[in-house]
């Protein structure tokens, strides 16, 4: 069974006259890694609001392991685009904070925080605030943050958008590093067709008003992945043509949104 | 020492010289000049009357300031949280924030007399109403990403005031207490201005009565250094208290 199913999801805004979402199905299986690739205003981020139940959907159903989804589970984690670190928090309170609201032990909470201070490379910065870091380092310990809950489901919202196309890439190889170690199923918005093709399973081509799934793309690069052993496997290449040419037609809105493959 | 203290240090050397000089040649009942003020504050500070009249300043604005701190954290945080509170009582707080408080000292006079618990109560008017309004906006200006933040990871409502609210409220309500205390130190010395039995704002109202324009200017030397005093004691405590602010300081 898929790990979680959203089925015929909708939501509107301005009182029903903006479609944001209109009928999105999707099944994600266990330890599987999708990415939801789309133009901006195609509703994407919509999408993972609704996954965690922050914003609240008009229709449709959510299902994890079987169970209807109606408010935020602790079981999952969600990586913000604009870190949501707390700047009265030093670095490693920043990272205990999820361990601290599930009540878990203080011992247990001082080590794993400190497995993961360890595996971000976050090591000598643990007193350190979040203003007196570089924007790749808040979000490592955004990242650390969210996986030191242990997640079933791991949310992020284009975690590496406001970073610079250096320390993005830098972000996204330790990513990949981290997720061979520690197995999660994950759900990963960007509008970067790179970086959806390095570390999605699968790629979810969105289209806008209404914002649809226009189609769903199997990456077929096999794992443990490095980007530089993505950018040269044949898949890449094809891969990256024919999602460069639905993003375009997206964007010049030639294309009818009913097109579905 | 650095330059700027230098600077500091010069100029304030240069502006005494200036006064000194030009007091002197002035009616010492129009004017005076610093060795004359200094001299009258050692007299007074001997006799034991600065001190007393100090202590009793000192007091009335002690009270003020620790109810006003209670009064208008408390009544911010519940105004900030509860929609009905502040809808019911929103207009009746800016209505009293924007009159001058002076207004409604000879009322207080007439209610609670002459005596300390009119001061306090004085003063606790021209004190509450930053304090209040600050905690009222920082609880209400809580970061909507953090919120978000917050509510993703399943926080509890105890949780949410413990890592969120608080720690986000504070650094406003400091600057409350910061801009209370300057308007406090003007509610002292009203309120004893019309009270005229103690305090530093009565020996000000006392040597002027009786041209003693040297001893005029002690007290009011006194509640300047106060003031400098008090602003800088509560700058101090927001850094402890809030270090995070630290970096938003300097830029």
């Amino acid at each position: 069974m898929a790990k979680i199913c959203i089925r015929n999801l909708t939501k509107t805004y301005s009182g029903g006259r903006v479609v944001a979402l209109s009928d999105i199905c999707l099944d994600i299986e266990p330890f599987e890694s999708i990415c939801i690739l789309g133009p901006s205003g195609c509703g994407k981020t919509t999408l993972l609001r609704i996954v965690d139940c922050l914003i609240p959907r008009d229709g449709g159903e959510i299902t994890f392991d079987g169970q209807a989804v109606y408010e935020p589970r602790p079981d999952i984690a969600v990586v913000f685009q604009h870190f949501g670190l707390f700047p009265w928090k030093r670095l490693d309170e920043n990272i205990a904070y999820g361990l601290e609201i599930r009540g878990r032990p203080r011992q247990e909470t001082a080590a794993t925080v400190a497995r993961y201070i360890e595996l971000m490379g976050l090591k000598g910065f643990e007193k350190a605030y979040p203003h007196q870091l570089s924007g790749g380092m808040q979000q490592r310990a955004g990242l650390a943050r969210a996986l030191a809950i242990n997640p079933a489901l791991l949310l992020m919202d284009e975690p590496f958008g406001s970073l610079d196309a250096q320390t993005r890439e830098l972000m996204q190889e330790e990513l990949l590093r981290i997720l061979t170690t520690e197995k999660k199923t994950m759900l990963f918005v960007t509008h970067s067709i790179d970086e959806a093709i390095l570390l999605g399973d699968r790629i979810v081509v969105m289209s806008r008003r209404p914002g649809r799934i226009r189609e769903i793309i199997s990456v077929g690069v096999p794992r443990p992945r490095k980007i530089i052993s993505v950018r040269a496997h044949p898949r890449y290449i094809e891969l990256r043509a024919r999602l460069w040419e639905m993003l375009k037609q997206e964007q010049d809105d030639r294309i009818p949104a009913e097109t579905n493959a | 020492m650095s330059k700027k203290t230098l600077v500091r240090l010069a100029s304030l050397a240069v502006v005494l010289i200036l006064w000194e000089f030009y007091g002197r040649r002035v009616n010492p009942i129009l004017f005076t000049y610093p060795t004359a003020v200094a001299r009258a504050f050692f007299e007074l500070a001997a006799s034991g009357e600065l001190a007393s009249y100090m202590r009793e300043s000192l007091m009335v604005l002690a009270y003020a300031t620790v109810a006003s701190i209670v009064a208008g954290v408390l009544f911010g945080v519940l105004m900030g949280r509860f929609a009905t509170i502040e809808w019911a009582t929103d207009m009746y707080v800016s209505a009293l924030y924007s009159m001058p408080m002076v207004a409604v000292v000879p009322l207080i006079v007439l209610w609670f007399g002459f005596k300390v618990p009119a001061k306090v109560i004085i003063v606790f008017l021209f004190m509450v109403f930053p304090v209040l309004l600050n905690t009222f906006e920082g609880v209400k200006n809580v970061d909507r990403n953090l919120q978000e933040v917050a509510r993703s990871f399943c926080s509890s409502e105890r949780q949410l005031w413990r890592h969120l609210i608080i720690p986000s409220a504070v650094p406003f309500i400091v600057a409350g207490i910061r801009l209370a205390i300057g308007r406090g130190l003007v509610g002292m010395i009203i309120a004893e201005f019309y009270t005229s039995i103690t305090g530093l704002g009565y020996m000000i109202v006392r040597y002027a009565n009786a041209f003693e324009t040297d001893k005029l200017f002690v007290p009011i030397v006194v509640v300047m250094i106060l003031g400098i005093g008090l602003m800088w004691l509560a700058k101090w405590i927001e850094v402890r208290i809030a270090p995070w602010r630290r970096f938003d300081e300097r830029e």
